[in-house]
This record gives structure tokens, C-alpha cells and sequence, in this order.
């Protein structure tokens, strides 16, 4: 069986209005994240892998399966979507059990499982109250225990952070982790770049219902070499050393750092930039400490393909 | 073409059936517990038994003579013809069926059932029934009830009408009448609220075209759930002023081919639902 999720050239409008537009990619196993501002895409890519909507134009294959009224691919696949809304009067119990009952599940083998999510999720106290009474945090708690019940291949989450206090929110990207380690398909879309883009294999950037990039962080900041980017350099003269690297044309940004130890450094030719640094290092000028990317995490690179910094998305 | 039809029976064999079977049942539980345990039921359990609620007042409060055994038989008659089919299971079934598709549209929920393991065509198809279920048990069990009470105060008499004479042949029709008048209107109704995002008006004109088929052409009346329903009916009900448009007997039509006609019509109407709902699309925004 195909283990990847590929759209080629998939395109979807809303009448008049672009979902998105020439999308293609092809998805391997691992946490993978979707970034991109309001309206995007982001919701519309995961509504058309899970055959919600379906494409103007293009191909959609989910591990082989394609997503249109495919009962075949839905025993392999949950989703997290954002809406925040339950079948009405549910409990949080009867919406996991229900749900795995319509997998052809024997009552035993439903019970079990649904435990088993609850307990995931760390909702099992509230399991038999009224879904209605929920705070936001605990629906989404319950959203995401009926998406991963059955044990998917593919778990997509829509804004999955959402509405989680910090203790939720580690203790899901924690269960994200464990779930991708285990070769699990994750599809994220979240806001909370910091906190996914730790744990993501790969991230793809959409804006305006187009692909802008998709790899690894550190592939698509290849990508964008040509853009300046960002060193933080930890040494004992930050203001020397800032005044050192602005001699040469390629460092275009010094600043220092707010504790006086530091200095950001922004360049367009990293490699000479190294090459540089060593060589103020092996003169002895200044004590370099540590030296590291100061922008390389999704939520820098957003920026620059963007030009937003990616915290309304 | 033997071949194409042995093809299409071993296919046909293969498909899970007993899957589909427990998937179906389980919808329907969860589906009729909802219709019938839930505050919005209300309304339907108004409709339903307020003629019960009357009838029993009736029952108790006034003086029965045997002689008004006809005269309480054509009243029931009425009621079934021109409130349950007119007015009562109408708007009841809208209330029910409506909500089957654009109520979860509504409350944005209907996505949790196109993502389970579930062929939509089944989904659809066991709403349906679960809809016909909840219908069939508030309307049927009203239906019931009121025949008990009108007979129920004539005593002796009452007991003769209804075991050594024609009571039980008619409340065998009246439902029968319920029955497919749930289908016919359940069918049509969880259509409508496929197609339109508010299905009221289109049931306002859906209960003005119910009420002038009896005076259309033969081959309008077809489209038409009631007219099918009256020729069903076991005693003929005349009226005066307005509603004698409801109860104008045109062309008579065999009692079995009114009920194949309605089913034929049912299956028609479904089999264009399970097409519209496997291209369906979740854009809750815009419903």
C-alpha cells in the first residue's frame, strides 16, 4: 500500500472564490505542519484528504485510498477538524463509543477503546457528562479522543492546540510526538508555530490558497537562502564583533542582544559568514560561545515567504 | 449479458453486507434516540396526539349512544384524512426529516458522520429509516390510541364494531395510511432539506400543491403523496366549504396500485438523495 498522501495538481474553488490553487505534494509518514495566514487553505487542504469537499480539478490519494466516500479510508484515518460543535444532548463517552460502534466494532471492543482514548486525553472523569458542559478546552480534548479511537494511519488536526491551556498543550504536543514516532501520518495546522514546529518532520507553507513551500524547516530555509538570515552569536564583545561583521557587504542587520552578550547578526551569504566568524574567532579579538540560527524555525521562514509572522493563521 | 449479470451478482454478493447491517442498526439507535428523547421532539408529540388529547376528552366527558357509532367513525375518518395526513404527520415529518441532514448542516456536526467508516448512501438510508421509525411510532401509537377512545365509550357495542365488525379492517388501513404517509412525506422532506438551505418554503408549496391535487390533471396527481393516501382510505369522508377540495375523489385508484404508485414515488425520491449526498460538501460557513 502507498504510504504517502499526494495531491497533484489539486485545485478547489468555492464558486468564484480559490481555495487553493496547483497544489501538489506528496507527504511521507511523520508529523507534518500546515502554515499559513487566515484563508489560506490550510482547513481546505485537510477537508479535501478527508473527501469533505472535493476537488475542481487534481488528484487526491491518502495512502492509496482517495478520499471520496471511502469507507475503506476512514478506518485508517481521523480527523481533528476545528469545528467546535457535537451531535446534540452527547456525552463525551457516547461520542467516542458511537463513533468506534460505527466501525463494526463488537460492544467490548468499543468499550475498551474508548477507555483507552479517554484515558489518552485525560478525560476520563468527565467521560459521562454532557459534552454541552465542556469548557473549550475539554470539547477539543474530546475531538481529538474520537480521532485517534480507532488506532489511525493518518491523523489530521485542524488547529489542534486550540482553546488547551499550556499543561494541555504539552501533554498533546507530547502524545503528537509519540504518535509520529510510532510512523504515524500527522497532518497540523496550528497558529502556535513554537510549539509545533519543534516536533514537525516538515512543514508546508501556503498563503492565498498557494503552495509557497514544503520540506523539512532546515530544506526550506535552503529555499529562501537568498533571504537574509538571522545568527545569534553568545561572546564577550557582541559591539566589536557587530562592528567587525558590519564591514563586510553581506551582513545587512546588527543588533545586540537585550542581555549585552549577544549580538543577531542578519546575512545574505551564510557561508561566508562562517568563514568569517572563524576566522575573528582564531584571531583571538573576541570569545565566541555559541553561535546559532536565530530564525530558523517555521515561524522565521513564514515571514520572509510571507511577510507576516504567521500568529493569525 | 448473463455474464455482465453473474459479474454483477458475485459483486453484488461480496459486498459487506453484514457490516452495513450492524453500521445501520447502530445509526438508527443512536438517530431514534435523538428524534424521540430530545426537547425538539415536542412539537411532533403535539402534533401527534393533540386529536388523541381531544378524542379522550370526548371519550370522558361525553354521552355515547350506539347509534353514533357511524357518526364517531366518520369523524376519526376525518381526522385521519384531513388533520393527520393534511396537517399532522406533514408537519411532523418535516420537523423530523428536516432535521435529519440540515440540522446537523445547522449545528455543524454532520461532518463526524462523513468521516466514520460509513458509505454515505448508507447514512443516508438509515436516517431515513431511523426518521420512518420515529414517525411511524409517535403518529401510529396516536393513530392507535384515538381509535381505542372513540370505540372504547360505546361499550358492548363499541367491542362489536370492532372484532366481529369492520374496526379492526380499518385501523389495519388507517395504518397502513400512517405508515406510508411517514415514508412518502419523510422521503420528500429529507430531500428537500438537501437541496434547500431553509426547507419551509418549499414545504408551504409542497402543502398548496397537496391540497390542489385533487383537481389537477390524472398524471399531476401522481406527484403527490396524498392523493395516493386516499385512495387508501376505509371510509369515504364528505365535507363542506374548503375542505371539500381536500377530499374530492376523482379517479379511483386500486388500493394496491395507490401503494406501489406511493412506493415507487419513495424510491424515486431516494435513490436522488443518496446521489445528492455522495457529492455533498462540508462548508458549514455557507449553510
Amino acid at each position: 500500500m502507498n504510504d504517502r498522501i499526494i495531491f497533484e495538481n489539486v485545485s478547489k474553488f468555492y464558486g468564484e472564490v480559490l481555495g487553493v490553487n496547483r497544489i501538489s505534494l506528496s507527504i511521507p509518514p511523520g508529523i507534518t505542519t500546515l502554515v499559513g495566514p487566515n484563508g489560506s487553505g490550510k482547513t481546505t487542504l485537510m477537508n479535501l484528504m478527508t473527501g469533505l469537499v472535493q476537488p475542481s480539478s487534481g488528484q487526491i490519494s491518502v495512502m492509496g485510498f482517495s478520499p471520496s466516500n471511502s469507507p475503506e479510508l476512514f478506518r485508517i484515518l481521523g480527523y481533528c477538524a476545528q469545528f467546535d460543535s457535537f451531535p446534540r444532548g452527547i456525552t463525551g463517552w457516547d461520542f467516542i463509543f458511537d463513533s468506534l460502534m460505527l466501525h463494526g466494532m463488537y460492544e467490548a471492543q468499543a468499550y475498551e477503546m474508548t477507555v483507552e482514548a479517554l484515558q489518552r486525553v485525560q478525560l476520563g472523569d468527565a467521560a459521562h457528562r454532557r459534552i454541552a458542559g465542556y469548557s473549550k478546552g475539554m470539547r477539543q480534548k474530546a475531538r481529538l479522543a474520537q480521532a485517534i479511537a480507532h488506532h489511525p494511519r493518518v491523523l489530521v488536526l485542524d488547529e489542534p492546540l486550540n482553546g488547551l491551556d499550556p499543561m494541555a498543550r504539552a501533554e498533546s504536543i507530547a502524545l503528537f510526538q509519540e504518535l509520529g514516532r510510532q510512523g504515524m501520518h500527522l497532518l497540523i495546522s496550528s497558529h502556535i508555530l513554537d510549539e509545533v514546529d519543534r516536533i514537525s518532520d516538515r512543514v508546508v507553507l501556503i498563503t492565498g490558497g498557494y503552495l509557497v513551500a514544503e520540506g523539512s524547516i532546515q530544506q526550506v530555509r535552503q529555499e529562501v537562502r537568498e533571504k537574509p538570515m538571522q545568527v545569534l552569536i553568545r561572546c564577550d564583545q557582541p559591539a566589536l564583533l557587530a562592528a567587525k561583521m558590519f564591514s563586510v557587504n553581506h551582513c545587512v542587520e546588527a543588533r545586540l542582544h537585550a542581555d549585552g552578550k549577544g549580538v543577531f547578526l542578519r546575512t545574505g551569504d551564510i557561508d561566508q559568514f562562517y568563514t568569517m566568524l572563524n576566522g575573528i574567532a582564531a584571531e583571538g579579538l573576541v570569545k565566541v560561545e555559541s553561535v546559532a540560527p536565530a530564525d530558523d524555525d517555521a515561524s522565521a521562514i513564514y515571514q520572509y515567504l510571507i511577510g507576516s509572522d504567521g500568529g493569525a493563521s | 449479458m448473463q455474464e455482465a449479470m453473474t459479474t454483477y451478482l458475485v459483486n453484488l454478493a461480496q459486498q459487506p453486507w453484514g457490516l452495513w447491517w450492524l453500521q445501520m442498526r447502530r445509526l438508527v439507535r443512536i438517530e431514534v434516540r435523538r428524534n424521540l428523547f430530545s426537547w425538539k421532539a415536542g412539537w411532533v408529540y403535539f402534533l401527534a396526539f393533540i386529536p388523541t388529547f381531544i378524542i379522550f376528552m370526548h371519550f370522558a366527558l361525553a354521552s355515547h349512544r350506539s347509534s353514533q357509532i357511524s357518526e364517531d367513525t366518520n369523524v376519526l375518518a376525518g381526522i385521519v384524512q384531513l388533520y393527520y395526513i393534511r396537517l399532522g404527520i406533514f408537519f411532523g415529518c418535516l420537523s423530523i426529516f428536516s432535521r435529519l441532514i440540515r440540522g446537523e448542516m445547522i449545528e455543524r456536526s454532520l461532518h463526524f458522520y462523513l468521516l466514520s467508516p460509513v458509505r454515505r448512501e448508507l447514512l443516508l438510508l438509515s436516517k431515513f429509516v431511523a426518521g420512518a421509525i420515529s414517525a411511524v411510532l409517535l403518529f401510529g401509537s396516536a393513530v392507535v390510541t384515538g381509535f381505542v377512545f372513540i370505540y372504547a365509550g360505546f361499550g358492548a357495542a363499541g367491542r362489536d364494531y370492532v372484532f366481529d365488525g369492520p374496526g379492526l379492517v380499518q385501523l389495519e388501513a388507517y395504518l397502513s395510511i400512517t405508515v406510508l404517509a411517514c415514508l412518502g412525506y419523510g422521503a420528500v422532506f429529507l430531500l428537500l432539506s438537501m437541496i434547500f438551505r431553509n426547507p419551509m418554503p418549499a414545504a408551504m408549496v409542497l402543502l398548496g400543491w397537496e391540497a390542489i391535487n385533487p383537481v389537477l390533471p390524472s398524471l399531476l396527481q401522481k406527484l403527490s403523496v396524498a392523493s395516493y393516501l386516499r385512495h387508501l382510505m376505509p371510509v369515504s369522508v364528505s365535507a363542506d366549504g374548503i375542505f371539500a377540495l381536500l377530499t374530492v375523489e376523482t379517479e379511483p385508484v386500486p388500493a394496491w396500485a395507490a401503494t406501489l404508485g406511493l412506493l415507487a414515488l419513495i424510491a424515486v425520491v431516494l435513490c436522488y438523495s443518496c446521489y445528492r449526498i455522495r457529492t455533498l460538501e462540508i462548508r458549514y460557513t455557507t449553510d
